[in-house]
């Protein structure tokens, strides 16, 4: 069970409520997302890794001392909030080279077109009107699977995986790509000694083991 | 008295017997009415006289609950939140629910405090602390505070000090009536699961 939390998504959420940090917080893990939940955009910001400059609050710089561990799929963030608004902080994000790749979402109560379309053009994915349902959220999945495979495609791979993905991998396809993850799952309760005792599974493993790249895995895929 | 229990014990309930001292104990200390049935009535009795009581408190709650939102108390977001219950998080709505009042009790507290300052009301103070407010009455689903915070702020955007003091005596009723509703509904809740029966989804 605990290496199939490594799979989830990890959500960073930000809103000044307490009490809407614990709905979104609660909305988040049902949908089976990791979450960490900070009152402020700065905040935020802290937790990515991101030093904001006392001196130029317009400057950033990736502190060389914080290594960011921890690998965010999505940030989730209240609009209106004291200090830095929710715009202000996906402006920073997007501003920053290391995480404008971090899909950020904003939510508001209040319904204001301008408002809307100036964040959806600032970068905003998505605008959740407050109270945010269930039903939202699973428009954020395709979000949080393109960073998802983006840092998969850079790690290397454990030879599990490529036994049981491989028929997906040849074609390269967000939908097929999909079906891969809930199999990452899958396989960690499953016994794979059986299924990598056999002799053609440990010539695999040789040629995995040399060269990860993609193109290899097609190379895989058609000798089974 | 105990000759009397005894006689009770072997001719109504001799399957009772062996534990029959631990249910008069109980049943003395506790005046639990589940044992007295146990005292008078065969087993398979007992067992239909709960499966009665647990079907009628089961009606209750749902005629109670579909009360609840018939009158305006609740909106759908209440539905919502149920959703959101689960066997990881199975206080999730009562943790909630208590938030919002905390939230409601302090940011009238606050309200009142900025309107009582006649001659120098800070309206933007006000202004804020019933956004707050109306945004967490929303995330709950109680209907009528909300559409109460709506007025409030529409007086307070136009600085209308009497209309702002009459709605925020308005909001603090209705949020304590709420509080006292869904207490009702709760402990219903609670009866239902000491009486050994499950919840039921409400169709509204």
């Amino acid at each position: 069970m605990g290496v199939e939390t490594e799979s989830k998504f990890h959500v960073l959420a930000v809103d000044d409520s307490l009490f809407d940090r614990k709905m979104i917080e609660r909305l988040l893990q049902k949908s089976s997302c990791q979450v960490t939940t900070v009152d402020s955009g700065s905040k935020a910001l802290e937790f990515l890794g991101l030093r904001v400059d006392d001196n130029d609050p317009n400057a950033l710089s990736t502190s060389p001392q914080i290594h960011q561990e921890v690998e965010i799929n999505l940030i989730i963030t209240d609009y209106c909030m004291p200090g830095m608004t929710g715009y202000d902080l996906l402006k920073k994000v997007k501003e920053s080279a290391a995480f404008r790749s971090i899909p950020v979402v904003i939510m508001s109560s209040e319904n204001v077109p301008a408002r809307i379309s100036r964040c959806l053009e600032e970068g905003a994915e998505e605008f959740f009107l407050k109270p945010v349902k269930l039903a939202d959220l699973t428009k954020l999945k395709p979000h949080m699977m393109k960073t998802k495979l983006k840092k998969e495609s850079e790690k290397p791979v454990a030879i599990e995986e490529i036994v049981v993905s491989k028929p997906e991998i040849e074609k390269e396809e967000d939908s097929s790509v999909i079906e891969i993850l809930p199999l990452h799952q899958e396989l960690e309760s499953e016994q794979l000694e059986p299924m990598l005792s056999s002799n053609k599974r440990k010539a695999m493993e040789e040629v995995i083991s040399t060269d990860r790249s993609r193109p290899k895995y097609n190379d895989i895929t058609t000798s089974v | 008295m105990e000759k009397l229990c005894d006689y009770f014990f072997i001719y109504f309930c001799p399957n009772l017997m062996i534990c029959k001292n631990l249910f008069i104990g109980i049943a003395i200390s506790n005046k639990l009415y589940i044992f007295f049935f146990s005292l008078l009535l065969p087993s398979r009795r007992v067992e239909r006289a709960m499966d009665t009581l647990i079907a009628q408190l089961q009606r209750r709650f749902c005629d109670f609950t579909i009360s609840l939102y018939h009158q305006g108390f609740l909106d759908d977001q209440f539905t919502e939140l149920k959703k959101l219950q689960d066997e990881c998080s199975p206080d999730f709505v009562a943790e909630v629910v208590t938030l919002f009042f905390e939230d409601c009790e302090k940011l009238i507290s606050n309200m009142a405090r900025a309107l009582d300052q006649t001659g120098n009301v800070d309206f933007k103070l006000v202004g804020s602390s019933v956004h707050q407010l109306k945004g967490s009455s929303s995330s709950v689903g109680a209907k009528r505070v909300k559409g109460l915070c709506v007025t409030l702020k529409e007086c307070c955007d136009s600085q209308n000090y009497e209309g702002c003091v009459r709605c925020l005596q308005q909001v603090d009723i209705e949020y304590k009536t709420l509080k006292a509703k869904l207490q009702d509904l709760f402990n219903l809740e609670q009866q239902i699961v000491q009486a050994g029966g499950r919840i039921p989804q409400v169709d509204i």
